[in-house]
């Protein structure tokens, strides 16, 4: 870990205003990736701006119906808040298959969304890696790469997005709201929030620099039965092998995204409506185009075979 | 005292206090945070620096030069140390690669350096800083590929045993047998993944040296060190009073200790290091990944009359072979047998001792390959087993069993466990969604007898003192030693103080090899002997006819309290058990049964643990519920080498990949169900006065097996590559159930 100074900002505002004062400045929440990363010096920030005393740990309805979750909700509160558990099931089931209590309670909306991926070469400074290096090389492209992405992916990455929450949020068409310099909010759909690697494997999110992340929110509820089945190789604290988040209607349709198998949770609009045909239909849909290696492939008749348990449970 | 003739009835056959379940003595410092590990050990010694160990970033090839000037210029840096300072240090005991020293890289994350700095921060952050300029070789790093130059060796722990070791005609029986099996199996490489790291405090004194540490074998740590630094070793001193797990990997003395004393010496500060959880797996040593064949040959009613079981596995040159075959010496009684060992160059971490080398990688294939033939000979598996039960040495029908007692063991479990409700068809219970399978295997694990020495004192207040330097790695050593102090001495539990893991104190068995408990106890055993008698001395009793119970010492109607026998001075009592050939004469082992029931999601072929019964015969509990917790902690083990544990190695890179706690999975409290476990009480007077054996791998033998056949059970699907992962699954069965 490098030397860095450290500050604790008043608000919003002034958060933003340090970052972007500071070259290699960074915001830190809860702290639950960024500091493993910076213990192995994959992040090096300068400086760091604490943003836990600011105002954005409420949840609150929306006008329309919805909820504006603030990003420094921790997860346990999120996930055990009674809307979410409601209306919103899907969500709170996506986050409590995740980490572990002790992580839950430290982790927060905005930080968790910015966890960055457990590709096991990314935590290896000593070989190539595009994201920490840009141009160095993909180790993990004919390395061991069980764990990894099978779509999405370039020539230049095939990390996977690692996260359970995103997922839901993805089903649930969660918009992230996110305040610049000049103190202007806007707002990014998740569709758009995480980027493929293409030729950038480094740039892994929308924000620009300088933006703090000061809210999510979502949609009125859409009814139907929520489901999140994550499959893992142990029964708790594992990240995804293959996850399905889900919401179901009785007619059939519904929605559904797919968590760690791509870089970005994975929800293709024209696959899921071929729910109503069944899991095959949906997942030949969903992972057209897939370029799994050896090791991965199977994630893709798993990926099948858990949207078809999910599908079971739908039917109660 | 040595131990020649079978035991007579003793003072411990009173069970008054051993057998008893007692809580550990330890425990209340464990759970107040006062037992204190080695890392933690501020107080002993002021002015500690920091150490920080800078691994080699390829596996193979020698370092051309090592630029050191940048992080000798950070803040608080005192002193770097480099492998190319120096000559290599010779190997230590029972290991291969040399730890620090010369130019050469054996394997990834090899030491190179060790950062001596006012903090941890300032140390870790100055090693990022070392630039290092490397030759890199070719590195051999994938078994499969070197098999076929693989060559055979002998089995280091059994060097009786031939190379080849065959018994009868394998060849012409197997041909003749009407049934047959022949299949492979394949079992990954495996950390010991122990909560505590490797980590040592080292301080020097006048030339004498003093390391804090967490060790398994406090003699081995002392004479490595003292061969590595070229000193006496009644110059060293080694104190480990507590450790937080070990499992093999702190048999043998690591880097950590190695590297704090030479900072040590070099700043003329105490250091501490700890090897960070990548080094542990890709510096320390591995369970090496074995891949075997068995061939069994039957039979139509169930006798094996041929069985042959080839394993191999490489490790680094003039390494050793993981001993794979070593439970089908004894296990079964068969007239035609085959057994080798193979070993392949790899030029990965060294290859060496985990908990119950050998037979924890032989049974998981061996075990397996019984429930395919029970199968193809339409036996139930638990009968198979208890046909081809032997109460002799198969090899050497002259030599019997001390005890055995295996059938029981099976049809105890059977019984307890529900076994005759399993459905023999595989794949035909369901449970909802679950597709419910049970699932047995057979265990058998060595019992090894080694001296061991203790003193035990008795105090003026009449407290008793005990000494020696034998380990508790969270078995509960100082638990079942206190209740043999007690029982010996006819005390109360809680007057027995103990003193443990301490070079100063007299040479014990150490822990390791499930050797610890009956071992460690017996040489305490010896020293209370003496104890007993210098007290029937002092009090003027005929120490023959003497009897030490409740704080008093009786002989015909004349009763004197204990402590009288020290007022004028403590008394104490030293000696050690010393074993002569009963282990020889009769073959000593420890036996159990474990039966599994598993759930395995039908639509993603999840496998999720549902029960767990082990019943074990392992001579004379000494303490019902320390035992207990070395058979679930096997159990718990066995688990996750059934469903989860493997490293990964790049064979292009020539290291383990999932070299954290993230990526090398263990099992979590939500895979463990309910664990259940039933000892036989069977003392066994061969093993030692105390009729012990060991239990604390027995626990863990047979249960991947047992995993792995409840899993076919219940799918119909057999996995022969652990562990027995979806992927594995799905790969063969594409359909859904």
């Amino acid at each position: 870990m490098r030397p860095f100074t450290y500050e604790r900002a008043a608000s919003p505002a002034a958060a933003i205003a340090a970052v972007t004062a500071t070259p290699g400045a960074k915001f830190i929440a809860g702290g639950t990736n960024l500091l493993d990363l910076m213990k192995f010096e994959i992040e090096t920030p300068t400086h760091l701006v604490d943003v836990r005393s600011l105002p954005l740990a409420t949840i609150e309805d929306t006008e329309e119906g919805g909820l504006r979750i603030g990003a420094l909700v921790t997860n346990t509160d999120l996930a055990s808040h009674p809307r979410v558990k409601r209306d919103y099931g899907v969500l709170s089931r996506a986050i409590v298959a995740g980490a572990t209590g002790q992580l839950r309670n430290k982790a927060s909306v905005g930080g968790n969304l910015l966890q960055r991926n457990r590709c096991p070469y990314f935590y290896n400074t000593a070989v190539p890696c595009n994201k920490r290096e840009p141009g160095s090389g993909c180790s993990a492209i004919g390395g061991v790469s069980r764990s990894l992405a099978v779509i999405g992916t370039s020539e230049l990455c095939i990390a996977q997005n690692p996260g359970d929450m995103a997922v839901a949020l993805r089903v649930l068409d969660a918009r992230i709201e996110a305040m610049n310099a000049a103190g202007k909010t806007r707002t990014i759909p998740i569709a758009e929030f995480f980027r493929l690697p293409d030729f950038t494997p480094a740039v892994e999110f929308a924000l620009r620099p300088g933006e703090l992340i000061t809210a999510v929110t979502l949609p009125p509820p859409i009814g139907g039965s929520h489901h999140y089945h994550k499959v893992r190789d142990r029964a708790s604290y594992a990240f995804a092998i293959v996850s399905v988040a889900a919401v179901l209607h009785e007619d059939g349709t519904g929605r559904v995204a797919f968590g760690g198998v791509a870089p970005r949770p994975w929800r293709v609009e024209r696959a899921e409506a071929e729910l109503p045909q069944g899991s095959e239909a949906v997942v030949a849909a969903a992972f057209d185009g897939a370029k799994p290696t050896q090791d991965n492939a199977f994630k893709i008749p798993l990926a099948e075979r858990a949207l078809a348990l999910v599908i079971a449970e739908g039917r109660g | 005292m040595q131990f020649t003739t079978p035991a007579g009835r003793n003072p411990i056959d009173q069970l008054k206090v051993v057998g008893k379940p007692v809580t550990r003595v330890d425990g209340p410092l464990k759970v107040t945070g006062n037992a204190r590990y080695a890392y933690e050990r501020h107080e002993v010694v002021p002015n500690q620096a920091y150490g920080w160990i800078l691994g080699a970033t390829i596996a193979k090839g020698r370092i051309i030069q090592i630029d050191t000037a940048a992080a000798e210029a950070e803040p608080g840096v005192l002193k770097v140390l480099t492998t190319l300072d120096r000559d290599p240090v010779p190997p230590g005991f029972r290991a291969t690669v040399h730890l620090f020293g010369g130019a050469e890289i054996q394997h990834y994350h090899q030491a190179i350096a060790l950062v001596v700095a006012e903090s941890f921060e300032q140390a870790r952050a100055a090693a990022h800083l070392i630039a290092v300029e490397y030759e890199t070789a070719h590195g051999r790093f994938d078994l499969a590929a070197e098999a076929s130059g693989a060559k055979p060796i002998a089995d280091r722990d059994s060097p009786d045993s031939p190379i080849v070791d065959r018994v009868g005609d394998f060849d012409a029986a197997f041909a003749e047998a009407p049934v047959t099996l022949d299949e492979s199996y394949a079992t990954p490489d495996q950390s010991h993944a122990m909560m505590e790291p490797h980590a040592t405090i080292a301080a020097w004194a006048d030339g004498t040296l003093t390391v804090w540490t967490s060790a398994q074998m406090i003699g081995w740590h002392r004479e490595d060190l003292a061969h590595m630094l070229g000193l006496d070793k009644e110059d060293i001193r080694v104190e480990s009073p507590f450790i937080g797990g070990g499992f093999g990997s702190k048999l043998l003395l690591r880097v950590d200790a190695l590297l704090a004393a030479l900072g040590s010496k070099a700043t003329g500060r105490p250091v501490k290091v700890a090897l960070q959880r990548p080094l542990i797996i890709n510096n320390g040593t591995r369970r090496a990944g074995t891949m075997q064949r068995i061939r069994l040959g039957a039979t139509r009613d169930g006798r094996l009359t041929a069985i042959s079981h080839h394993s191999l596995n490489g490790n680094l040159p003039g390494g050793f072979a993981e001993a794979a075959v070593a439970p089908t010496r004894l296990l079964y009684g068969t007239p035609n047998r085959d057994l080798a060992l193979k070993l392949a160059i790899l030029d990965l971490p060294e290859g060496n001792d985990m908990r119950a080398p050998g037979e924890a990688s032989g049974l998981m294939a061996l075990e397996i390959a019984m429930d395919e033939m029970a199968e193809k000979l339409g036996l139930d598996p638990v009968e198979f087993r208890i046909r081809n039960d032997t109460q002799v040495d198969p090899a050497k029908p002259e030599r019997p069993f001390s005890e055995r007692h295996l059938i029981e063991c099976l049809r105890t479990g059977a019984e307890r466990f529900g076994w005759s409700r399993r459905n023999p068809s595989p794949g035909a219970v369901r449970d909802g969604k679950w597709l419910v399978g049970l699932g047995m295997a057979a265990a058998y694990r060595g019992n090894l007898v080694t001296p061991s020495k203790a003193r035990i004192r008795l105090e003026r207040d009449g407290r008793l003192t005990v000494e020696t330097d034998m380990t508790d790695i969270g078995t509960g050593s100082y638990t079942i030693l206190a209740q043999t102090a007690a029982e010996m001495m006819g005390c109360p539990l809680g007057s027995v103080k103990l003193a443990l893991g301490d070079s100063a104190y007299p040479a014990s068995s150490g822990s390791g090899g499930q050797w610890g408990a009956n071992n460690s106890t017996a040489g305490l055993y010896a020293a209370c002997v003496k104890l007993r008698e210098a007290v029937a001395a002092r009090l003027g009793f005929n120490a023959e006819d003497a009897a030490f119970a409740d704080g008093m010492v009786t002989s015909g109607n004349r009763s004197v309290p204990l402590a009288e026998a020290a007022k004028d001075g403590p008394l104490t009592g030293e000696d050690g058990i010393e074993y002569g050939d009963l282990d020889k004469r009769y073959a000593q082992g420890t036996f159990a049964a474990h039966f599994v029931e598993v759930g395995v999601d039908s639509f993603t072929r999840e496998v999720r643990v549902r029960r767990m019964l082990a019943v074990c015969d392992a001579g004379r509990v000494l303490n019902p519920i320390t035992a207990r917790s070395q058979v679930i902690g096997g159990m718990t083990m066995g688990v996750g080498a059934a469903l989860m544990e493997g490293l990964a190695v790049d064979r292009r890179f020539g290291y383990f990949v999932n070299n954290d706690l993230g990526g090398y999975e263990v099992p979590v409290h939500a895979d463990i169900p309910h664990q259940e476990v039933i000892f036989l009480d069977y003392p066994d007077d061969k093993s030692s006065p105390m009729k012990a054996k060991g239990i604390g791998e027995l626990g863990l033998c047979g249960v991947g097996a047992a995993v792995a056949n409840a899993v076919y059970n219940a799918t119909g699907i057999r996995v022969r590559d652990y562990p027995v992962t979806v992927d594995k699954h799905l790969a063969e069965a594409p359909q859904r159930a």
